[in-house]
């Protein structure tokens, strides 16, 4: 399943000429393309300005990413750190080897990894491609952002008279993030996880290695995380505040609702609780919904999951995962909140 | 997308970003605490480009395993993914060549005012005549200490100064300020009525500065219900923009 594991590239295919036509071609696109958007700047900016909606979705959207880049970045680091540096035989040692009990290893291994969900997906990947077993690394991938002591301390400050939504974070999230590890066990199909071609890490020094495994992350997982931004950019403008008060006065539909904007919004897990608490039109339950969800499925996360796993799996993770994430939050918070 | 174009564009967004962080400009978008970390993953983007160029300079794309991967891989996948690529572009755009401004009265316009959180314990103002405080500040001690903390000694209420921009609001305008906690994603509006002596003459987002007085008249925000305090205006002048725009 690895991509280590395929046969080598073939030599003879090289030097080839078309490759290098089209190589060329491509910078020629870019630099063209700057060149007239340097051009048509300013009639470009004058006309965004014309339009509020239009002008508060770039700001969005820029923020988006310029909160994302540094923990994308981060996470696509500590990825190559592991696909270039830990040697394979670590992770048979590190992990329990019955995949069963490595499943809750992994998930509680999440804490020691602080930053986001953007940072989360490009490591999973590593880990998978590293010879970690997929519903381990799985685990790991829901946990992490939900768990970790940025995530928890910031959801302490956020809900400063209700400090049981900590716990109730962390206990749900745990709990989601192993469900969907033993269903991964039972259900999942290795052919579902297909790993983008990474170049060939095992013929290059240690060094090329290193920097061809970040530039490829950072091209692949980034470019999805900008399609996510957008998506949540939309959102962000489009959701009329007067249905949300609607929905928030029906207590069952409240959790679900808040589960789906939690997946809409595609909000920072380390932002996520302040958002939530001033969403207070919402029962306790319902929001501890948005947070249990929000560090698991989402627009920008499903796009790079998309990218990074392939189509076919996070079309079936992700909806699962929303299932499980919102029904385990549900559950939780009936019991800690009454 | 190949391995020089992306060079280039991870080499125009670490440039972008680092731009920003250098700049005030990041302020618009994300916390001040953020910028050492943006520093950082600027840096590393542009190490990234640099290495990727030098090393496809050295070697030339004769090692270039990605070209025979999109030939002989399975279909349809394989072929959309280096095309991703090119949406690292857009917030190259949106950083260098837009650089969107702060969330405004649009924004402002669309969401809830915040959700004060109640103190136990106000502490006495500042010195000052009148006394600068944050918005956060005046009307969290108007709504839960109904002003008692921000009058004097002999107990008439002390001159304040707060500044935002205004925004539409259902009695007139508000000045308003944007509230982050991560980045404007999750931007929140606190709104702040105004009486007496109100701004004139400004549209909407225009930057203003108050001096005024507390006033225990309220009015409910009419996206989220929350009471929103007013102040009582002695004097308004517009202003720029401050260098952080948020609170």
């Amino acid at each position: 399943m690895t991509v280590t594991e395929r046969p080598r590239v073939r030599a003879h295919d090289h030097p080839h000429p078309p490759p290098r036509r089209r190589s060329i071609g491509s910078v020629e696109v870019l630099a063209a393309l700057l060149i007239l958007l340097v051009i048509f700047r300013n009639p470009f900016a004058t006309w965004i300005e014309k339009y509020p909606a239009l002008q508060t979705w770039t700001t969005v959207f820029v923020s988006v990413m310029v909160q994302a880049t540094p923990f994308l970045v981060f996470g696509v680091t500590l990825s190559a750190v592991i696909a270039v540096f830990v040697p394979r035989s670590f992770w048979a040692k590190a992990l329990p080897r019955h995949p069963a009990l490595a499943v809750p290893v992994a998930s509680c291994a999440g804490v020691i990894l602080p930053g986001c969900e953007c940072g989360s997906v490009p490591i999973a990947g590593s880990l998978i491609r590293r010879g970690v077993t997929p519903s381990a690394a799985l685990a790991f991938l829901l946990a992490a952002p939900a768990i970790n002591p940025i995530v928890l301390t910031s959801t302490a400050v956020a809900f400063p008279n209700n400090p049981e939504m900590v716990v109730g974070r962390g206990v749900a999230s745990l709990i989601v993030a192993m469900v969907m590890g033993w269903l991964w066990l039972r259900l999942g199909r290795p052919e579902w996880i297909r790993l983008p071609r990474r170049p060939d890490l095992d013929d290059l020094s240690k060094g090329r290695a290193f920097w061809a495994a970040v530039r490829h992350d950072v091209v692949h997982a980034g470019g999805f995380l900008v399609l996510g931004a957008m998506a949540a950019a939309t959102i962000n403008i489009l959701i009329p505040a007067k249905w949300m008060q609607w929905v928030a006065d029906k207590p069952a539909l409240g959790v679900i609702a808040m589960a789906i904007l939690a997946v809409l919004l595609s909000l920072c897990s380390e932002a996520d609780a302040f958002v939530a608490a001033s969403l207070s039109q919402f029962s306790l339950t319902a929001r501890l919904a948005f947070l249990v969800v929000g560090p698991m499925v989402d627009l920008k996360l499903l796009s790079m999951q998309a990218g990074v796993f392939g189509r076919r799996f996070a079309f079936r993770f992700a909806p699962t995962t929303l299932v499980v994430a919102t029904v385990g939050a549900a559950i939780v918070g009936t019991v800690i909140f009454t | 997308m190949n391995r020089q174009a992306q060079g280039v564009i991870l080499l125009l967004l670490g440039g972008a970003i680092l731009k920003a962080s250098f700049t005030d400009m990041f302020l618009r978008y994300v916390k001040e605490g953020l910028r050492p970390f943006l520093i950082a993953a600027g840096t590393m983007l542009v190490l990234a480009a640099v290495t990727t160029i030098l090393y496809d300079l050295k070697y030339g794309s004769a090692l270039d395993t990605e070209c025979a991967e999109e030939e002989h891989g399975d279909h349809g996948h394989q072929h959309k993914e280096p095309r991703i690529g090119w949406m690292l572009l857009a917030p190259v755009l949106g950083l260098l060549l837009v650089a969107p401004p702060a969330l405004g009265a649009f924004a402002a316009d669309k969401s809830g005012t915040v959700v004060l959180q109640e103190q136990a314990a106000f502490p006495p103002l500042p010195d000052g005549d009148p006394v600068q405080i944050s918005v956060l500040d005046y009307a969290t001690r108007a709504i839960f200490d109904k002003g008692a903390s921000m009058k004097d000694a002999k107990g008439t209420d002390r001159k304040v100064q707060i500044s935002g921009f205004l925004s539409p609001g259902p009695d007139g305008q508000f000045v308003t300020r944007m509230m982050l906690s991560c980045c404007a994603a999750d931007a929140r509006p606190l709104k702040v009525a105004m009486a007496g002596n109100r701004p004139a003459g400004l549209a909407d987002d225009a930057w203003v500065e108050i001096t005024g007085r507390y006033s225990p008249k309220t009015v409910k925000d009419p996206v989220n219900g929350q009471d929103i305090p007013y102040i009582e205006v002695l004097d308004w002048k517009a202003i720029d923009p401050p260098r952080n725009q948020y609170e």
